[in-house]
């Protein structure tokens, strides 16, 4: 995966030693700045475009504080922050876990978080990493762009901090604590995954949620009107379903529908729901993501140091660090925990800019449209109109496969033993490469489970189908989630796995505690 | 990159230092998390109580959840159907091989999709409590001991001497040679002062009367003038006993840093695990009481049935033996342990008897004797708890020692709810007391 080892090759490199940066190993917040307006010029010589940026530099107590609140600055209490925290302060603690470099947000500007402990070469690293390829990445590819708006995520945390401390106080920590374990069990089910959300400010939101209390109650009053309907159309109305569609953002449902629901536990629903939203794109472009901020912390450093910009010593730990980061465990070593995305993405983006530059046989056959352009250009398409799935669809080269010796296991229940269905030969690319796209998508990673009626006329019990791909059956969290359905809808709740037949295989059904 | 639309917008860029800002933000969702397993915490600190020694109770502790309880679920894949995973690396394989399906059930490891990330592992989730929070925890359904805090300092009367500057009275140990001998040295020259402006001019005088070359009458008379004035001077004392000095010392109240804490307890047939629990955790309560007062608590421990022995914490608690009772063994033990180790007025010694109250008929009527005229005038303190409900005639006996002893006190714990509650009223400041 170290084909660019060319552009370390000290051969051919005049060394400019007039423009080397200052070099000492401890940074300063001078330094900082000097660094960051140089990688800044050589970035913008590649042309890459991104939010202004602000650095942070903080403690690693403040980096654990952060790793707990999913890395935001704020954020409304919960008790699985604080299990999270105390989980990663005890593995750091006892050496464990390093912590990481940085932490960087999706927001305008785009914050960084830089740990003091860092030495001045890793906060170069950082910087570059950070400032400049996740930036440009949030900015520039089209899930960030379409579902997430990064000027005013952070005004939203604020408010939906402030709202849930409100409840806090009106309804007490316990029911609070209540909606909120409910919806995070659904948070993956959330999200909407073809339409796009309105932005809004947070003093809208605030205005809106108001009317929207007042104007969502009387909806869900018309939904669950109970006057007897005229006898004639009795039978019309049976055969109507609701939810005439089924939905897939179980939370929006709920939020839209649930009968018993106050207006506080509907907007605390939705608050949940537009976090998982913003979160949404970072799960699915996560090879990406960090293959492209890898890839262009690389690209700039090196640049750097071909200018002569950074000295040899800095240059190593760089790259030292560069390598931890892209180390990819071979399926046999004790710690290969699946494949790594820094490293898998790092080496398609590295793979893209070859096949530009020096395109072989094999690339101009499986890549006509890609061999030979403009690598810069190329690069930026990629990172701009794909997601995991589609970018490895559209990218994984057979070189590639080759490169990191993959293979595909099936594992079919049915079988009493596993079978390599595809490797890294002509006959098995195509299949590879669907395969590990496959892996890489959302919809399959996740169980699919949907909305699928609700009994309005009746007993107002809800049912959500699961709807199994590969027959895959749920496993036993399933009925904890069910029951949390249950808590918020009010009455029974059914969940049936179904197979493509439309057979229920498995199936779970909670009738919560009236106490309304 | 190549699409410039936005890139007119300098990269403006600023350097925030946070590191002295926010601290500790996770604290809060902490607390939530404490609080939220709030009865399984307090469990583990009830059992790391029972396990733990009594000398290190005031540590932190982890504490165990299941991982089943503090799990957050969502909708996941089990293991079943069939599923196709990309792994790098490959070595040997080609299509078509066949490979063992690896034990536990996980399908083909577990790949990049992370599909099972809850399904792996049933580890409990383990963490820690500080110290702190242990004894809030620990004293949490017991309410803080606080207002006992500053009860027993007043009667614990321990002086410390220290230096105070020199007087002129003392016993001759304490005298100060230099400071003396420079007050004699001041008073002798204050004495002789005017005696020797007296010589100096005599002298001088003599000396004129020389050179004038006078007659010898007058210089004789003069050389008798110079000789009477000499003799005058030295007839000045050397040292007066009004010169010396002692040094000075002021007796001061000081807080003790020393205690003794004498647990005794009944290890007869009749006392069982659930008895000696109650009597154990009576027991760390008042260690831990001593231990915040004094600098160093020492503990002994002394177990009786028939006859009683010193034994180590452990055997203290855990050995068990049966048969008769016999009080006064135990406490005739005690009394032999303080005036053979524990005499010193630096030592605050208490006592902590526990027992089911049945002991040998003749022998409550001794163990009284015993109190009154050997220990209690010993001890700052005496604290009987019995286990057990009935009246028995120890409790009668006891009864009587309570009423003529104002640091003797008793009460009856039956249920691990009372020890605190009893704790407290056996260490209630009372009028006499003070």
């Amino acid at each position: 995966m170290m084909e660019e080892a060319e552009l370390l090759t000290p051969s051919d490199r005049k060394k400019d030693e007039s423009r080397r940066l200052p070099c000492p190993s401890d940074w300063n917040f001078e330094l900082l700045e000097t660094y960051f307006q140089a990688i800044r010029r050589t970035a913008e010589s590649f042309g890459l475009d991104t939010y202004p940026a602000q650095l942070e530099l903080i403690s690693s107590e403040q980096m654990l504080d952060a790793y707990a609140s999913v890395g935001m600055p704020v954020n409304y209490r919960h008790w699985s922050y604080g299990k999270h925290f105390i989980q990663s302060e005890k593995s750091y603690r006892r050496g464990h876990m390093g912590l990481a470099y940085e932490i960087v947000i999706n927001s305008d500007p785009c914050i960084a978080y830089l740990m003091e402990e860092n030495t001045m070469p890793m906060q170069a690293l950082v910087m570059a990493h950070a400032c400049f390829g996740h930036n440009s990445f949030f900015k520039g590819n089209y899930l960030f762009r379409m579902w997430t708006d990064a000027s005013s995520i952070i005004d939203y945390l604020v408010y939906a901090k402030s709202f849930v401390s409100e409840c806090e106080e009106r309804h007490g920590i316990d029911a609070v604590e209540q909606v909120l374990d409910a919806c995070h069990a659904l948070m993956n089910y959330g999200v909407d995954r073809y339409r796009r959300p309105q932005k809004i400010s947070m003093v809208e939101e605030e205005n809106r949620r108001k009317e929207r209390e007042a104007y969502l109650q009387q909806q869900v009053n018309d939904l669950w009107r109970t006057l007897p309907a005229k006898a004639g159309k009795q039978a019309e109305k049976k055969t109507r379903r609701f939810p005439e569609e089924p939905q897939e953002n179980i939370l929006y449902f709920i939020e839209k529908n649930a009968p018993l629901l106050e207006p506080w536990q509907r907007e605390i629903v939705r608050i949940v729901r537009k976090i998982a939203q913003y979160f949404y794109p970072q799960r699915q472009t996560q090879v990406m993501n960090e293959g492209w901020a890898t890839f262009w912390h690389y690209t700039l450093l090196n640049t750097m140091y071909d200018q002569g910009m950074l000295s040899d010593g800095y240059m190593m730990e760089i790259l030292s660090s560069h390598t931890n980061v892209v180390f990819q465990p071979p399926v046999t070593h004790p710690a290969y925990s699946g494949i790594n995305p820094y490293a898998l993405g790092f080496a398609m983006f590295t793979d893209i800019k070859r096949i530009c530059q020096n395109p072989t046989d094999e690339d101009r056959e499986w890549f006509p449209e890609l061999a030979g352009t403009d690598w810069i250009k190329s690069l930026d398409y990629a990172m701009r109109h794909f997601k995991d799935e589609s970018f490895i669809g559209q990218y994984l080269s057979p070189k590639m496969m080759r490169d990191f010796r993959m293979f595909a296991v099936l594992d079919d229940a049915a079988q009493s033993e596993l079978e390599v269905s595809a490797i890294h030969d002509d006959q098995g690319y195509r299949r590879l490469r669907e395969s590990l796209s496959r892996q890489h998508d959302l919809g399959w990673r996740e169980p699919n489970i949907q909305v699928w009626n609700v009994n309005a006329r009746g007993d107002r019990s809800l049912t959500l189908r699961h709807i199994r791909h590969s027959d895959r059956p749920l496993d036993n969290g399933a009925e904890e989630v069910v029951k949390h359905v249950a808590r918020l809808w009010g009455f029974r709740v059914r969940l049936e796995s179904v197979d493509t037949h439309d057979r229920v295989m498995q199936h779970w059904e909670v009738t919560p505690p009236q106490h309304h | 990159m190549s699409n410039n639309s936005g890139g007119e917008r300098s990269m403006l860029h600023q350097v925030i230092d946070r590191r002295l800002s926010g601290k500790n933000k996770s604290i809060g969702n902490r607390e939530r998390f404490l609080r939220r397993y709030k009865e399984q915490i307090k469990e583990a600190v009830r059992k790391a109580v029972g396990d733990r020694s009594i000398r290190d109770i005031e540590e932190g502790a982890d504490i165990t959840l299941p991982k089943r309880d503090v799990s957050e679920p969502t909708f996941g894949h089990a293991p079943g159907g069939s599923r196709e995973l990309v792994h790098p690396g490959n070595q040997e394989y080609i299509r078509g091989d066949r490979i063992q399906r690896p034990q536990g059930g996980g399908g083909g490891g577990s790949g990049g999709s992370g599909a099972s990330q809850d399904g792996q592992g049933e580890d409990d989730f383990v963490f820690r409590i500080s110290r702190e929070e242990f004894m809030n925890y620990f004293f949490d359904d017991l309410a803080l001991p606080r207002m006992i805090r500053t009860q027993l300092l007043a009667d614990v009367p321990e002086w410390k001497y220290r230096r105070a500057g020199y007087v002129s009275e003392g016993s001759p140990s304490a005298l100060h040679i230099v400071r003396s001998m420079r007050t004699g040295l001041a008073r002798r020259i204050a004495m002789g002062g005017d005696t020797r402006i007296e010589l100096r001019r005599a002298i001088e005088q003599l000396k004129e009367a020389e050179e004038r070359g006078d007659p010898e009458k007058d210089l004789a008379l003069l050389r008798e003038a110079v000789a009477e004035l000499r003799t005058r001077l030295k007839r000045v004392p050397w040292l007066d006993p009004f010169d010396l000095r002692y040094r000075n010392r002021v007796r001061e109240p000081m807080p003790t840093s020393k205690a003794v804490m004498f647990c005794l307890m009944d290890v007869s047939g009749s006392m069982d695990e659930s008895r000696k629990d109650l009597a154990k955790r009576f027991f760390i309560l008042l260690y831990l009481f001593l231990s915040r007062h004094y600098e160093k608590t020492e503990v002994v421990f002394i177990r009786h049935h028939t006859q009683a022995a010193e034994v180590t914490e452990d055997e203290f608690f855990h050995a068990t033996e049966s048969g008769g009772t016999v009080v006064s063994s135990a406490l005739t033990l005690m009394n032999d342990i303080i005036r053979a180790r524990y005499m010193g007025s630096e030592w605050n010694i208490y006592g902590a008897q526990a027992s089911d109250g049945d002991n040998w008929q003749q022998d409550s009527s001794k163990c009284r004797e015993l109190l009154d005229h050997k220990i209690l005038p010993l001890v700052r303190y005496y604290a009987y708890v019995q286990v057990a409900d009935e009246d028995q005639n120890l409790w009668e006996e006891y009864t009587r020692v309570r009423d003529a002893n104002s640091h003797f006190a008793m009460q009856k714990i039956v249920t691990p709810s009372q020890i605190f509650p009893v704790f407290r009223d056996l260490f209630k400041k009372t009028p006499q007391a003070a």
